[in-house]
């Protein structure tokens, strides 16, 4: 993030106002080989221009439309959360045999997305992918969201959502009956938390500079107000950004092993049980790997969504676009092998209960959810290998939205494929989802999508003081 | 301008029009035996910490007492629990069951480290600070656009006013001006 002075290029910029009449561009040159990052021959001017007249005027038609069918989407959610309540579990399709469905499904689904934004801001920090300061803020923004609509659907599933400080380990009248230590179920209420705090505190972070720009340049009396408050005083001196700078690279590496432990507890709710199809050791590194890659493929959904709606198409590329791929690809690829391995293990292991799992899933009742994540999971991302596709909008568009939908259904096959026929076949069972269980799927989308076009609305939706830190990133 | 006395004066400050120019100017500031001096721009400068002879800051510090304290209390925080003020069998895992304990304990290393940086910047950079005397010099706003700016503070000792306008002055600035209390 941070610049460092080498070269100084001279471009004249008409400014209007008196105070600026002139301002030359000294970016410092990271590499001459390299292609731009931010197109249009930006000064540092136009950066904090282009991203703060996104705050100013009145939202345009999209923005309403796009907000009033979110609003509906939620509003759906919220009936199905009250009817849930009000009337109970019973309300689901579950059974005695498959206990956990639609609700665990949406929660895995909603978490994974989650692991992109902290993945674009801390890993790819330390890696020193300067592309990222386009992306980060939105795909931090974006996590937060998820992980929000993700912690729902625990707290719904518990019947009495209003009970749920019970997993807190707090001094209570029954005896003090502290919380089990031991289950997996309870590491995931700290993993989850703690990671919804930690993106909270690295966004809002990240965010500070920007809000001290924000605040220097808005005349709305309202919104002085709670950018002056959000702000905290930010004035730019040396010695705060030092500082900053250093916590930002310790909250990154802190960052890091956080993101790879959440999704790895979250597959210990799975894998330390003992049904087939859960019991297994790959499931860690299997849905750290899939949780990146859908984060992904949710991130490049919205960004083409944003670039197209806010006209960013000079800050979001299409070289970032490409790089999400690639990452994509990586991921994707990775999730490919899981389940060849899965089904080498399952054979191999000459366990008639493991065999069976396999063969159930490919080839029984739920094989259709089965082949509808394999081919978009593992066939689909690798499209990405060629460079027309990674490079075209509307492909990676189809394509994203493709992965999207194959990791929904990974989840639910994981879950409902494994529990439906378990060791007794006496207890074998089929799920099918009512509709207050798909009303809630759609209000869970339909809070992502309202809450993330507020924060468009509110924030800087790419990070002004990262940008400006790499306009020198090539030679124009 | 109007001239004020050196008693109400936070220091003197020049703008700069990029960051190259603002390194060089801060170099040769610190070279000319000012100490209690600093930068302001709209995105961080490795060079301008040395310039202005920045260097250390205790926060990784703050931030392993953090992590110790967060790996501690939330071990000792399970052992006590599980342990000492309420034992229970639970499938006939011992009640000291460390192993898995350490998943919680990572998360509360996180946690308590995270905090300890996030905080500790604070307040070292004494944030949040609603008012400064920065923000009375009449183009800073542009801090956070695209402007430069070196200020010598009058706490300085070897701070003379009409000395450091004129230094200041000599070394390519746009603007000096004088930034009251």
């Amino acid at each position: 993030m941070a610049v460092s002075v080498r070269e100084v290029g001279r471009v004249e910029i008409n400014e209007t106002g008196q105070q600026t009449a002139s301002f030359e561009i000294a970016h410092p040159v990271y590499s001459k080989l390299r292609s731009p990052l931010i197109l249009g021959h930006k000064s540092y001017a136009d950066v904090t221009r282009d991203i703060c007249q996104l705050l100013d005027p009145k939202p345009g038609r999209g923005w309403w439309i796009s907000f009033s069918v979110s609003l509906v989407l939620l509003v759906i959610g919220v009936v199905a959360a009250v009817h849930t309540v009000t009337t109970g579990i019973g309300t689901w399709g579950l059974n005695k045999t498959v206990g956990w469905a639609f609700g665990i499904t949406n929660f895995v689904f909603w978490i994974g997305i989650g692991h992109a934004g902290t993945f674009i801001s801390a890993i790819l920090f330390l890696f020193n992918q300067k592309w990222r300061t386009s992306v980060n803020r939105s795909a931090e923004a974006m996590t937060l969201i998820a992980v929000m609509c993700a912690g729902l659907f625990p707290i719904i599933h518990m019947g009495r959502p209003w009970l749920f400080y019970w997993v807190l380990p707090y001094p209570n009248t029954r005896g003090t009956l502290w919380v089990n230590f031991r289950s997996p179920l309870l590491w995931d209420f700290f993993a989850i938390s703690t990671y919804f705090t930690i993106s909270a505190v690295f966004w809002y972070l990240g965010l500070v500079p920007d809000l001290a720009t924000a605040r220097d340049r808005t005349k709305s009396k309202l919104r002085q107000t709670l950018y002056r408050a959000m702000s905290l005083g930010w004035n730019g001196s040396n010695r705060t950004w030092s500082r900053y700078e250093t916590v930002y690279t310790v909250l990154a590496a802190l960052a890091t092993p956080l993101v790879l432990s959440v999704h790895s507890i979250v597959s210990f709710d799975f894998a330390t049980s003992l049904i087939p199809g859960w019991h297994s050791t790959i499931f860690p590194p299997y849905f750290v790997a899939g949780a990146v890659f859908s984060g992904f493929a949710m991130v490049m959904t919205l960004m083409i969504l944003v670039r197209k709606l806010m006209h960013l198409e000079d800050y979001i590329t299409a070289q970032h676009l490409e790089n999400m791929c690639k990452v994509a690809l990586l991921t994707g690829s990775i999730v490919g092998l899981a389940y060849v391995t899965e089904i080498f293990i399952g054979v191999y292991s000459g366990n008639p209960n493991e065999i069976f799992v396999i063969i159930n899933r490919g080839l029984g009742p739920y094989a259709w959810a089965y082949w509808i994540m394999f081919s978009c999971n593992a066939l689909v991302p690798q499209l990405f290998w060629f460079k027309k596709l990674r490079t075209s909008i509307p492909a990676i568009f189809t394509l994203s939205i493709l992965i999207n939908v194959g990791m929904w259904f990974e989840r639910f096959v994981i879950i409902v494929t494994s529990l439906h026929r378990d060791f007794l076949p006496s207890s074998w069972a089929m799920y099918t989802p009512t509709i207050t269980e798909v009303g809630l799927l759609v209000g869970s989308f339909g809070l992502f999508f309202t809450a993330f076009l507020i924060f468009l609305r509110l924030f800087p939706v790419i990070s002004i003081n990262e940008v400006k830190g790499v306009l020198g990133y090539a030679k124009h | 301008m109007v001239k004020t006395k050196a008693s109400r004066l936070y220091g003197v400050m020049a703008q700069f029009d990029n960051p190259s120019t603002l390194v060089a100017a801060a170099r040769e500031t610190y070279a000319a035996g000012y100490r209690k001096i600093n930068g302001y721009s709209p995105f961080p400068i490795e060079e301008l910490s040395e310039a202005i002879g920045f260097t250390r800051t205790g926060l990784p510090l703050i931030v392993l007492a953090g992590g110790i304290i967060g790996g501690l209390g939330g071990f000792f925080m399970q052992y006590w629990m599980e342990v000492i003020n309420y034992p229970l069998n639970v499938g006939g895992k011992p009640f000291n069951s460390w192993p898995a304990f350490i998943p919680i304990t990572f998360e509360c290393i996180v946690l308590c480290a995270a905090f300890a940086a996030v905080f500790g910047m604070l307040a070292l950079n004494k944030l949040p600070q609603p008012y400064h005397p920065v923000f009375n010099a009449p183009n800073f706003a542009l801090a956070t656009r695209d402007s430069f700016f070196l200020v010598i503070e009058s706490k300085d000792p070897k701070f003379d006013h009409d000395e450091a306008r004129r230094f200041l002055k000599s070394l390519e600035a746009r603007e000096v001006v004088d930034v009251e209390l």
